[in-house]
């Protein structure tokens, strides 16, 4: 209602200045469809689609992939063939090529992200640190392709020619060892996947012990600590679980890679002990072999790949991000 | 051994352990480097630019057609991504608290840890299928998607570090709450908004993956974003596992350009980043 | 405790009442922050809300120019008149009201990235475009107002943040006086600043006062008794005691006012 009688019981007062001989000017009605109803319907409906976009990712997936789903139930990760021919599709060649690969590489990248970050942050020159950083950070930004072409071109002829002949020799009574020296194998997704996700790990990890308190340093040192003493007894047990999240998140990113891994890995569907003999993981089947799947049932196999590889990503950035986040909420303040 | 004697002893080992792990690190990361530069260095050419790939055994050719593509549907997936990611960080900033934005959070953090192949499975199912064929425009989407979260996350940190007085002070002066938002919020932010932006951009320049089933890659010139299309990563993931020396040099080629594009973004990135404490 | 506004009405032969709350009620969630306030305010006063931190000073001035609407759980009961008309009346554009209501903040907030140029004419730019010759003269006027013209006008196209708290602090008033308001709020406009640039503000809001209805918040008791005609003490978002300033620091009626300005509590 527009305030009409503004007027009416305003005292007669001597006006001089500019802005009180226009008044009383009725204050704007509120417009029906305003700006901000707008703007607010606007940006709801840009947040909304990126639920719409994930809503849309998991029922397409899951859609895609039931013929398969009802064709095999659960014998899908249990089979191992692999028979695009007949329409055969057992997919634990590839589960067990993704898991060994990455949790192999996680076991070698952890501790060598740990060191790395222990000497960025605790041992090294502040100059040098506040190098090594943002070279660091600048190398997780490379493109897996990238690492894949190195890989494929420089690190597999290198495994071939000298690596793998040397593991025969001395360690070929192990079953870990066995066969002829191919280059490309597990062996070499295993490395170019420890390439990979060293610099995220380190950078995270870098992040957490930074996140030490002075004081808990002071406080071991004051003690006669020695400085390996001083990371062991304050800064470790400190950033413990952060240091976990920071591994469990290398863990998700290297289940997930895909064309590095595709490029070294050989792309055997076999389960085999020997770490010398090609292999094959999930991202890199449906890489090779979706553009052409033959038909119905073989796509459908490869999106059921997906939907599995989805969800162990899913499961594993929940636990990283649930780990990172119980420990930075204390120093800044994030919030979910 | 004696007690204190053995502590220092460890001392040492362990500091030894560290830089040998640093090391360890470093070392592949600088040898790839090397490669990619001498590599790379030896076969760029300008040929490498405004030719197409040349058929296996014939010297010679450039990724003209894939640094083209790549730029296309770079394009496409900037201008859909990026405004999604923005404007779902305004409400998230300014309309966030409710249940809603924690569901569209998490959604964010789901997306960004998602396999890249797996945005490029999407794609495919959502355009590809339907459109009964590869496209740069299914391309664009699985790269936007990419996009979505980066630029969404990047954008709420640097919109909730705009102080609350700068946004009362705009309201107090009767300006509406959506151009206070624009003009005065948004705009503050601005510079770390580019990083974020920048530092997206960065990263879908790189990826192959998503564009393996969509964009599908292409040897020969493409205008029409409805049919396959060329892209830098796609050729180098082509030629690196052919067998032949020509195409080896030309992805190496590549790799140093895409390496060159994608560092230059990066310190761009941390340029606009600098500045933005002050606010 | 609470006064009915027939009691607390001024007692000087009385100008226009510009501003009138009547029985103000502000909540936050179930907080009752503000206790059903009445209060008049004359145009072209000065009036000195006071009171210890937390007392709901702010809060009420706030609901003023209705920048509560921002916050969710805020409630505001009651009606507050400006020209006789409820601001809080359904249809009332709280963007319009805002600029007819203007407000200066306790810490300076000129816009970062914008000139001091523009930011004097940022009401005017944010809204829309603006003829140059038009903003020219609102820019002149408006820092001439504020006694800022002389010190920046040689670089009116720099960056606002360059200049010192109290010239940010003037730069916000003439930020707000270039939308032409007929009332001003200030929330402690002194409390971050200098004691020079703090006499600067005084001596700026004596001078305003000519045009402008002034409502001030401030904890300091000696400013509220230096620039305002009335003064309001507010305690625990009870209105103590309103009246003529002088009459407020001289002759309190209420015991707790007293204790207050002679520095027993608070």
């Amino acid at each position: 209602m527009p305030p009409a009688n503004a007027s009416t019981m305003t005292a007669p007062h001597p006006e001089t200045t500019v802005q009180a001989s226009t008044k009383p000017k009725p204050i704007a009605q509120e417009k029906k469809l305003s700006g901000d109803l707008i703007f607010r319907w606007v940006t709801t409906i840009f947040a909304m689609s990126i639920l719409a976009i994930l809503a849309l990712m998991l029922t397409e997936m899951a859609l895609q992939s039931i013929p398969a789903i009802k064709q095999f139930g659960l014998k899908f990760v249990t089979a191992s063939e692999w028979d695009a021919v007949n329409g055969n599709f057992g997919a634990l060649p590839y589960l067990y090529g993704s898991v060994v690969s990455s949790v192999l590489a996680l076991a070698l990248a952890t501790p060598l992200s740990i060191g790395a970050a222990l000497f960025i942050t605790e041992i090294c020159p502040r100059g040098w640190g506040s190098m090594i950083a943002p070279l660091v950070e600048l190398l997780a930004a490379i493109p897996s392709v990238i690492y894949g072409l190195w890989g494929v071109l420089v690190m597999a002829p290198w495994l071939q020619s000298t690596v793998e002949p040397f593991l025969i020799d001395h360690f070929g009574a192990l079953p870990f060892f066995q066969g002829a020296p191919y280059g490309v194998s597990m062996l070499a997704a295993v490395f170019i996947l420890m390439i990979m996700v060293v610099p995220i790990i380190t950078s995270i990890t870098k992040e957490v012990l930074m996140a030490v308190p002075q004081s808990q340093k002071e406080a071991a040192i004051a003690l006669g600590a020695t400085r390996w003493e001083m990371i062991r007894i304050a800064i470790l047990p400190y950033g413990r679980s952060g240091i976990l999240g920071a591994a469990i998140l290398g863990l998700g990113r290297a289940v997930g890679e895909t064309m590095a891994v595709t490029m070294v890995i050989g792309n055997a569907p076999q389960i085999s002990l020997s770490l010398l003999s090609p292999a094959y993981t999930m991202p890199s089947v449906i890489a090779n072999e979706f553009a052409e799947a033959s038909s119905k049932l073989h796509s459908a196999a490869l999106m059921e790949i997906g939907l599995i590889l989805l969800l162990v990503t899913l499961i594993i950035n929940a636990m990283a991000r649930l780990l990172i986040w119980s420990v930075s909420r204390g120093s800044s303040g994030g919030r979910i | 051994m004696n007690p204190v004697l053995f502590r220092k002893f460890k001392n040492h080992l362990m500091t030894f352990l560290m830089v040998a792990a640093t090391a360890a690190v470093l070392v592949p990361l600088g040898m790839i480097f090397f490669h990619i530069v001498k590599m790379g260095i030896s076969s760029v050419n300008l040929g490498f630019f405004t030719e197409i790939p040349k058929p296996p055994g014939e010297a010679g050719g450039g990724m003209a057609n894939g640094l083209a593509g790549s730029f296309v549907m770079i394009l496409m997936a900037s201008l859909i991504g990026i405004p999604i990611g923005i404007f779902g960080a305004i409400y998230l900033t300014e309309y966030g608290g409710s249940k809603m934005s924690t569901t569209v959070r998490f959604a964010a953090d789901v997306l960004s840890g998602t396999p890249s192949i797996i945005t490029g499975l999407v794609a495919y199912s959502l355009l590809v299928v339907p459109m009964k064929g590869f496209s740069a425009l299914a391309g664009s989407v699985a790269l936007a998607l990419i996009i979505v979260p980066i630029v969404l996350r990047t954008t709420e940190e640097q919109l909730k570090m705009v102080p609350g007085s700068l946004r009362e002070a705009s309201l107090a002066l009767g300006v509406p709450f959506w151009r206070t938002s624009l003009k005065v919020t948004l705009r503050s932010a601005m510079s770390g908004v580019t990083t974020g932006v920048l530092l997206a951009i960065a990263r879908v320049a790189g990826e192959t993956a998503p564009l393996l089933f969509t964009a599908l890659g292409n040897q020969f010139w493409n205008k029409d974003v409805t049919k396959p299309m060329a892209a830098l990563p796609l050729q180098i993931f082509n030629f690196a596992i052919s067998p032949y020396d020509d195409w080896h040099r030309l992805a190496w080629a590549g790799a140093l350009v895409l390496v060159t594009i994608m560092f230059t973004l990066s310190l761009t990135a941390r340029y606009f980043g600098r500045g933005r404490q002050r606010v | 405790m609470y006064y009915s506004a027939a009691n607390l009405k001024v007692t000087d032969p009385a100008p226009a009442l510009k501003v009138q709350l009547e029985d103000v009620n502000i909540y936050f969630g179930k907080t009752h922050a503000v206790k059903n306030i009445n209060m008049e305010y004359p145009e072209n006063s000065v009036t000195a809300i006071i009171g210890p931190s937390g007392c709901g000073k702010s809060t009420l001035l706030r609901s003023m120019n209705r920048m509560h609407d921002l916050v969710p759980s805020a409630r505001v009961t009651g009606k507050i008149l400006l020209d006789n008309s409820d601001i809080y009346q359904k249809g009332v554009d709280p963007v319009s009201l805002r600029r007819k209501i203007g407000m200066v903040f306790q810490k300076p907030n000129p816009f970062p990235t914008m000139s001091i140029y523009d930011n004097v004419i940022a009401g005017y730019k944010l809204n829309g475009r603006m003829n140059r010759a038009e903003a020219d003269e609102v820019v002149e006027t408006s820092l001439k107002r504020v006694a800022l013209w002389d010190e920046v006008k040689d670089r009116l196209k720099t960056n606002a943040m360059n200049l010192s708290g109290g010239q940010q602090q003037r730069l916000c008033i003439a930020r707000t006086i270039a939308v032409k308001p007929e009332v001003i709020l200030m929330d402690e406009p002194a409390s971050a600043l200098d004691p020079i640039s703090t006499m600067k503000i005084e001596e700026l809001i004596e001078e305003l006062k000519e045009r402008y209805t002034i409502i001030i918040v401030t904890h300091n008791m000696q400013q509220a008794a230096r620039v305002s005609d009335y003064t309001a003490f507010l305690y625990m978002g009870d209105l103590i005691e309103f009246g003529e300033t002088k009459k407020i620091f001289t002759t309190p009626e209420q015991k707790q006012t007293e204790d207050y300005i002679t520095g027993r509590f608070g």
